[in-house]
């Protein structure tokens, strides 16, 4: 912060211009003028309303009982009756209380495998000597560039010659130690003071001990990012499993969702109803540990 | 004397231990995927079959497929029609909850909401939406535009899926312009105010060029992810891509070219190919358009 910022928040107010109106200051702490907030509001509203709109309008379709017209020209925005009905209907049509806990499986192992192997590869990378230690961390590069779509197909051989094709394991065996998550990790190593391992050395300590009581205590938010976009990535995956799963009692909730979606089309209330049990957890989530899924976006850009 | 320490207590082997898992997922699921796909595009290897050398057939073949040449049509007009509204959209929009006012934080988190949703789950709300009998038709009738077949003629589905990756990808993006708009001094603004600019000279002449690094940034990743474009389309379109697979792109045709059990494995291997050789190209040309800029 410069000096002039300095001067700037602690000047007192001028006696005698007192305002009547809420004072609203900027980052800067400078006041916002009234006119301006009132179109900066407008603004945000107009946004809002085009963003979380489309997951409310869904949420009020899968809450309208069968009688009720949801076609209707103008449009009600609220169900006329509320009713949970369309969500039984849902569980009666496809298992997807099965396939919540398919995707839920699915994504706690893609968080444990990515939080456990990219922190001990990472910390290998950052604070291990070996020969191969630049190789290694080009091999990690190198596969953070490569396209996912464009080795699903090798990917898919690749699983049936293991024999795990159509298996919940093979859903996360792809993923499970994502290049970009040990580059995170790497530098998040890498980004600690030396001196406390180097004490730790002199006091004895081995590598594993280093590792899990000095290094890794001091990484928990970077471990935090990777653990939710682990989740995220797995809960939200759509092409990998359409690929790797055919037998429909195998399948994670997007499948489940595509699988409903291409049966019962017509059926507006009951897709609705499966997006919703479909997303909510996730939002859910996300309004908990909002900071990690913004730290993870500024990471993310800057080494991707 | 504090190296010789270091070496004792490290066993020679333990850095290959803590890199092996690591290494094995990437070698055996990425690494290998990828030269095992630059091998078989040279093969006529099916999912149940093993291939033959075949040359340069499956490269050739693709020369004379429409589908082919409708994919990377369709791949290269989302790049075209994505990515420009990427680049700008998000850049206001981050301007619009850059000040610090009460509320804001909610607004920045409901922005970011369809970035968290799965692109199936934003897909088939905007499916519904977008219905010839859904809400965005019953909003047009009701001020006499009429209903439009967002989802039945081939363009406006190709615009329709479009829109909707932006809109997936605004929040994104968003959030990623904050973290440069931080960085701008606010000297400068105040310089330009001074100097009697108003705020959309400012725009011009001070935070554009003050974030165009970050615009080339988002220029490279939304474009990659653009032409790579598969959820989206496939859903709104369906599996076979619309009217006479017309919307079809270039990965939903190696998916639908190279799965199952009759998948033909060389082929979409080469198809592949060509999503490779497209990603890098793009991401050598927006990098170099970036170092010209500078220079």
């Amino acid at each position: 912060m410069s000096a002039l910022d300095v001067r700037q928040r602690v000047r007192p107010e001028p006696p005698g211009t007192a305002r009547r109106e809420p004072r609203v200051t900027d980052e800067h702490g400078r006041r916002v003028r009234a006119g301006e907030l009132a179109w900066r509001y407008l603004l945000l509203l107009a946004v809002l309303a085009l963003t979380v709109g489309p997951f409310l309008w869904q949420l009020s379709t899968s809450l309208r009982g069968p009688t009720e017209d949801i076609y209707h020209s103008p449009p009600s925005f609220l169900p006329a009756r509320p009713t949970l009905h369309n969500y039984t209907r849902v569980a009666d049509t496809i298992p997807v209380w099965d396939y919540a806990l398919n995707s839920l499986k699915v994504a706690t192992a893609n968080i444990v495998t990515n939080c456990v192997g990219s922190a001990l590869a990472g910390y290998a990378l950052a604070r291990l000597r070996f020969p191969g230690r630049r190789v290694t961390t080009l091999v990690f590069v190198l596969a953070m560039l490569v396209p996912v779509e464009g080795i699903v197909i090798a990917q898919f051989t690749t699983m049936r010659e293991l024999g795990l094709n159509n298996t919940l394991i093979g859903v996360v065996l792809p993923g499970a130690v994502g290049a970009m998550n040990v580059l995170l990790m790497r530098n998040a190593f890498r980004g600690l003071p030396y001196e406390i391992e180097e004490a730790a050395y002199v006091d004895g300590a081995d590598v594993w001990q280093r590792f899990l009581r000095i290094a890794l205590p001091s990484v928990k938010g970077t471990l935090a990012v990777v653990a939710i976009f682990a989740f995220m990535g797995a809960w939200d995956d759509f092409l990998w499993p359409l690929i790797v799963l055919s037998d429909p009692s195998k399948f994670t909730l997007t499948i489940g969702l595509n699988y409903l979606h291409g049966t019962f089309a017509d059926d507006e209330r009951l897709v609705a109803a499966g997006t919703v049990i479909a997303v909510a957890p996730l939002i859910a989530l996300f309004a908990c540990l909002q900071r990690y899924f913004f730290r993870g976006v500024g990471e993310g850009a800057v080494k991707g | 004397m504090a190296v010789s320490v270091r070496i004792r207590r490290q066993l020679p082997t333990s850095p290959w231990l803590f890199a092996a898992p690591g290494l094995l997922v990437t070698g055996a699921f990425v690494l290998y995927p990828f030269v095992s796909t630059l091998v078989n595009s040279f093969t006529d290897r099916r999912t149940l079959l093993p291939g033959r050398f075949v040359g340069l057939a499956n490269f050739r073949e693709l020369l004379h497929d429409d589908m082919f040449w409708t994919g990377l049509r369709n791949s290269t007009l989302y790049i075209a029609g994505v990515v420009p509204a990427l680049v700008v959209l998000p850049l206001l929009l981050a301007l619009l909850v850059q000040k610090n006012i009460p509320g804001i934080t909610f607004f920045r988190s409901a922005f970011y909401t369809p970035v968290v949703a799965s692109i199936v789950v934003v897909g088939l709300i905007w499916v519904w939406l977008l219905d010839e009998r859904g809400l965005v038709n019953s909003l047009l009738e009701t001020i006499g535009i009429g209903r439009v077949g967002f989802l039945s003629d081939q363009w406006l589905l190709l615009l329709s899926a479009m829109a909707v990756t932006v809109w997936k990808g605004l929040g994104y993006y968003m959030v990623i312009y904050l973290a440069a708009l931080a960085n701008v001094p606010r000297e400068l603004h105040e310089a330009a105010s001074v100097d009697g600019a108003g705020p959309v000279r400012r725009f011009f002449s001070v935070t554009v060029p003050a974030v165009r690094s970050t615009m080339v940034l988002v220029a490279a990743l939304s474009s990659v992810a653009a032409f790579k474009v598969f959820s989206e389309v496939y859903l709104m379109a369906g599996p076979t891509g619309g009217p006479a697979g017309e919307d079809t792109t270039l990965v939903m045709l190696v998916q639908r070219t190279g799965t199952g059990l009759t998948g033909r494995v060389g082929y979409a291997s080469a198809l592949s190919v060509v999503v490779f050789a497209v990603t890098v190209a793009l991401m050598l040309l927006v990098l170099r358009a970036d170092r010209r800029d500078e220079s």
